[in-house]
């Protein structure tokens, strides 16, 4: 196993999962029992849905405009596991596991090492999803617990270790002018987008311009 | 069952749900080239929006503030062929800095 690889599966895996913390203290903040949050955690195990979740029950709303707001967050997961697929070739109980921890950082990492060959990629893939799933989940109990003592991720920079992190994922791939073109429109299309479509919307939208760039062969 | 109950389990399983169905799309139908190239590009676009979404919004409104300056730093990093963990750190550092200096 190549060790740049498995250097930046366990760093996004422990950046990542630290901001569990975050998670378990905003489900209890927002009225969901510990169970009610280790379970969404182990079970829905996607950020960003689950952020959506405590925040929208937490700011009165209903079940059902919880669970869209979630499932819209939750379709990248979907587009991310058609891009791994064929990498992984998995089946059977391996693809339940798969699928469950096909995530933006197991993806992001993944996709990073592609000029290191299909194993590292697959190698990426695992360790990172199978990290993040063991600090997300670890990090959500102590936040449920009592996160109170760590007071806000933002005084530990995580608010800004998270896109960074992210950042660094891309950054390999943007290896010509059409990757960094579809990169910084993707960025620009989504921030503009995002006061005015709901949560979800504005990250997904940008597929379409994956879409159209992939379109027509490149030069 | 209540409403907080209704929302975990419900979340939880039409979050794997998509997971599940997106493994279970034919080869078949990624594998010629316009599909390959654009199953290639898709996850470059959904995180770089990420990067952007997460850097300067919250909660749907733009937002200027330390998480900014800790992305820059990160790109500064990145562009220097620092090490990735070096890259995170130093954004993280950096934002931490601000936010407790203001």
């Amino acid at each position: 196993m190549n060790r740049a690889t498995v250097t930046q599966s366990l760093s996004v895996s422990f950046t990542v999962g630290l901001y569990g913390v975050a998670f378990g203290a905003a489900s209890i903040a927002a009225g969901f029992s510990l169970l009610q949050t280790c379970l969404l955690s182990l079970l829905t195990f996607s950020g960003a849905s689950q952020f959506a979740v405590v925040g929208v029950i937490g700011a009165g709303g209903s079940a059902l405009s919880a669970i869209t707001t979630a499932s819209l967050l939750g379709i990248r997961n979907m587009l991310y596991a058609m891009r791994m697929a064929p990498i992984l070739k998995v089946r059977g109980f391996t693809k339940i596991i798969a699928a469950e921890v096909t995530i933006d950082e197991s993806t992001g990492v993944a996709i990073g090492q592609e000029s290191l060959g299909a194993d590292a990629m697959k190698h990426g893939f695992w360790l990172t999803g199978i990290g993040v799933y063991i600090f997300w989940n670890f990090f959500t109990v102590l936040g449920a617990l009592g996160a109170q003592a760590m007071g806000n991720p933002s005084s530990w920079g995580l608010d800004a270790a998270v896109p960074a992190a992210f950042l660094g994922l891309v950054w390999p791939r943007l290896i010509g002018n059409f990757e960094r073109a579809l990169a910084a429109s993707s960025l620009i299309l989504a921030v503009v987008l995002s006061p005015i479509l709901g949560a979800g919307l504005p990250i997904i939208s940008t597929a379409l311009l994956a879409v159209a760039f992939g379109w027509k062969a490149r030069r | 069952m209540n409403a907080l109950w209704i929302s975990v389990l419900g979340t939880g399983a039409i979050a794997f749900g998509l997971k599940y169905l997106g493994h279970s799309i034919p080869e078949k139908y990624l594998t010629n080239p316009r599909m390959l190239r654009i199953n290639t590009l898709i996850p470059i676009a959904l995180l770089s929006a990420l990067v952007g979404v997460q850097t300067i919004t919250e909660k749907g409104k733009w937002i200027i503030d330390q998480r900014l300056a800790g992305v820059a730093v990160a790109l500064i990093a990145l562009s220097l062929k620092a090490p990735y963990f070096v890259v995170v750190i130093s954004a993280a550092i950096t934002s931490a800095v601000i936010y407790r200096v203001r």
